[in-house]
């Protein structure tokens, strides 16, 4: 009886090592599906889904507290990749967390105007903004997500929205079916 | 029956088009005017476009670099002629998409004046290096219509050896001719150019390609050979079936081996350059001329007399068809390329450029309405005449369902795009624009996903340094805490002991000044002197000093 025991303690032992050592040297930092979800929503950082920010969002999907239709920046491909990932309906976007934009934009500032408060430097989740205070601003167009969220904040509303110039080289096939719609 | 100099192998699918060729290939080929003003796009090629090395009003020479090579695949773009730098700034191009990119524009002073030239006989002394480094910087791409930088194709890596150098005269779209006037009027220049890119190679055998319905370029590239005597290169025909001009179907056609899908053709030890790149080799080796020119050929029923034009690069598409008698209020489109793989150039004022190869102009009678799609009846027509293995249906399904990972599955980027399934479908439907649709979402898809990327990592670091900030703001209000609260407990009033600390510091300085001077040694007794003497001034001054005080006292 005492070898049954003995052997049974060793191989015991031997497993809850090898069980500490994989739950050590594999261990998942964070979790996997909150990583899939933000992998698929567009960084834009808007807030407008009511989180501060693409992470806190896909964590909350992945929590279930809330819908996958909150984001306006992803639109309907957004949705329909987040459906499949997760196994949900596609719903259509929830209009209270905005509308899809037409065009991709980013922001200027008119620098004559800008005074130099630094507010929107402040409110760029990205820190495409560029400035000190009372030094003039200005946006770096290339790091740009478009999330407007400079905008409220300028108190001389000296921050304009204009559309992405399209060259030869993102310039995009149209598919015969949109072109075959009469405009 | 098959003749030493027939390619046996045929590759599969493809088509026997009306080739429409005669009309343009019965005039020799001769000089466009120069333009008053030549409009060069900074990216006539694939890759990084050129850097503009030249300012507005700078005066030019005919063949002077005015925009550097930016990055590995990139060429230099040369002035075509001599004149005045007139302004840098966007122009339309001749793309699909009608948009406007960079150019620079020249206006041509007539005198047509060239820089400085060094010829060079005998490309064999100079180091392959060199040669491949003055090819980037004549500004040569490939000239059959894809524009890739011909110099990085010269320069493989050092482990991929060349076993066979394939120059490309297919030139099997209809209407085109422009390949082949060349190899009929300039067979020796061809030649000379691949014998140069043979030796950057170092390129054990060499191929000319050619379709069996250009006997006169066949008979003018053989004599050229028999010429030159060279034991190495060889002339081949390969059967006119459209498109036997595409790289891998031309390899195949010749050599018998396929180049996978995920490789190209270096992989199997072969390099792929069309005769008029071997061509502009030449002139840039030999003579020293960068590329400045190209062959155009004039073709379709807009153009009274078809034919092939030098065209200087930056002409712009609506002087040359001035000057080829075509009416251009009668024109229902200008095509740009063949009739299969060619697009529509909106706004005619673009210029030529080093990829254009034809210019199709159809008068409005002519041109036929596209027929209305009507639903894919899966007839597997698409699938026989592909000429890359492909099921151009599925792609079609996939492109239309927005599916863009099942579709590369499907390899569909495999396709070379040149339009035999749309020509053979029945229900008319346009396969290849559904294919070229989802090539550029996939790719705006994988540049999007870079950038929110780049977005997600540049917010995570803003987040984490907000952190930061807010910690090190913590730490140092504890700090200060921390200290008030010492002193308190040594029942030091701070304020005190900071008077106490620079009462100490000023009393300190004080006894300072008495201190004895410095810098007195080693005095000539000239200074010694002078010393001496502002003491006793000093002191009987306050002697004097005194004396008042005690008299007023």
């Amino acid at each position: 009886m005492w070898i049954a025991i003995l052997i049974l303690t060793a191989v015991a032992l031997v497993f809850g090592l090898v069980l500490g050592f994989a739950a050590i040297r594999f261990k998942v930092k964070s979790d996997p599906v909150v990583d899939k979800i933000d992998a698929l929503l567009p960084q834009t950082q808007c807030g407008q889904c009511t989180f501060p920010g693409c992470r806190p969002y896909a964590e909350a999907i992945a929590s279930g507290e809330v819908e996958i239709n909150q984001c306006p920046p992803g639109g309907d491909a957004t949705i329909v990749a987040l459906a499949d990932l997760l196994g949900r309906d596609p719903l259509p976007l929830n209009p209270e967390n905005g509308i899809v934009k037409e065009e991709k934009t980013v922001v200027i500032i008119d620098e004559q105007i800008c005074i130099g408060c630094t507010l929107c430097i402040q409110a760029c989740p990205v820190d495409a903004i560029l400035g000190a205070a009372k030094q003039m601003h200005t946006v770096i167009v290339d790091e740009c997500t478009g999330c407007d969220l400079c905008i409220p904040p300028c108190p001389v509303d000296c921050i304009y929205i204009v559309p992405v110039k399209q060259d030869v080289n993102d310039w995009q096939w149209p598919s015969p079916d949109v072109e075959s719609v009469p405009t | 029956m098959s003749q030493p100099n027939n390619a046996v192998f045929s590759f599969p699918g493809g088509l026997h088009l009306d080739e429409q060729k005669s009309t343009s290939s019965t005039v020799p080929i001769s000089d466009s005017p120069l333009p008053k003003q030549l409009i060069l796009p900074l990216s006539q090629h694939i890759g990084e476009a050129a850097v503009p090395c030249v300012s507005v009003g700078d005066k030019v020479l005919k063949g002077q670099i005015i925009a550097h090579a930016e990055g590995r695949i990139s060429v230099a773009l040369h002035a075509p002629t001599s004149g005045t730098i007139d302004k840098i700034e966007n122009h339309v191009i001749p793309h699909a998409s009608g948009l406007s990119a960079p150019c620079i524009f020249i206006n041509s002073d007539g005198e047509d004046k060239w820089r400085e030239r060094s010829p060079c006989a005998d490309y064999t002394t100079i180091a392959i290096e060199e040669l491949q480094q003055r090819i980037r910087n004549a500004g040569i791409v490939g000239m059959g219509g894809a524009g890739f930088p011909s110099a990085v194709k010269l320069a493989p890596h050092s482990a991929q050896k060349v076993d066979t150098l394939i120059l490309n005269g297919a030139e099997c779209e209809p209407f085109i001719t422009c390949d082949d006037m060349l190899m009929r009027e300039r067979a020796a220049e061809i030649i000379a150019g691949l014998k140069i890119m043979q030796y950057v190679l170092q390129a054990k055998q060499c191929i000319i390609g050619i379709e069996d319905n250009k006997i006169e370029a066949f008979a003018a590239l053989q004599t050229a050979i028999d010429a030159d005597k060279c034991e190495n290169i060889s002339l081949k025909r390969v059967s006119t079936k459209y498109p036997a001009g595409g790289e891998r179907q031309l390899i195949y056609s010749l050599l018998g081996q396929e180049v996978d899908s995920d490789q190209r053709p270096i992989n199997i030890g072969v390099v792929c350059h069309n005769v008029a790149t071997a061509a502009a080799v030449y002139r840039a080796i030999v003579h020293d001329e960068p590329l400045l020119s190209r062959i155009v050929t004039l073709a379709g029923s807009g153009i009274p007399q078809p034919r092939n034009l030098e065209v200087l690069i930056g002409t712009p598409i609506d002087s040359l068809l001035n000057n080829a008698h075509a009416s251009l209020d009668e024109l229902g489109n200008v095509v740009m390329g063949g009739p299969m793989m060619g697009f529509i150039i909106e706004h005619l004022h673009a210029p030529v450029i080093k990829t254009t190869n034809c210019l199709l102009a159809t008068l409005t009678r002519d041109v036929k309405p596209k027929p209305a799609a009507l639903a894919c009846i899966r007839c597997g027509d698409c699938a026989d005449v592909c000429p890359a293995y492909l099921l151009p249906q599925q792609l079609y399904w996939f492109s239309r369902a927005n599916e863009f990972d099942p579709i590369q599955e499907y390899h569909l980027f495999d396709c070379i795009e040149c339009g035999c399934c749309d020509y053979v479908c029945p229900s008319h439907i346009p396969i290849v624009q559904y294919i070229r649709h989802a090539k550029t979402a996939i790719w705006q898809q994988e540049s999007d996903t870079k950038k929110s990327n780049h977005a997600r990592e540049r917010h995570e670091k803003r987040l984490e340094r907000l952190e930061r900030v807010k910690r090190e703001k913590k730490e140092s209000h504890n700090r200060k805490k921390a200290a008030l609260n010492k002193n308190k407990e040594n029942d030091v009033d701070p304020k005190k002991a900071a008077i106490l600390a620079a009462m100490a510091r000023a009393n300190k300085r004080k006894e300072g000044l008495d201190s004895a001077p410095k810098n007195t040694e080693n005095l000539t007794a000239d200074q010694q002197q002078q010393i001496d003497d502002a003491d006793a001034r000093r002191q009987s001054e306050k002697k004097a000093a005194n004396n008042k005080d005690k008299d007023s006292a």
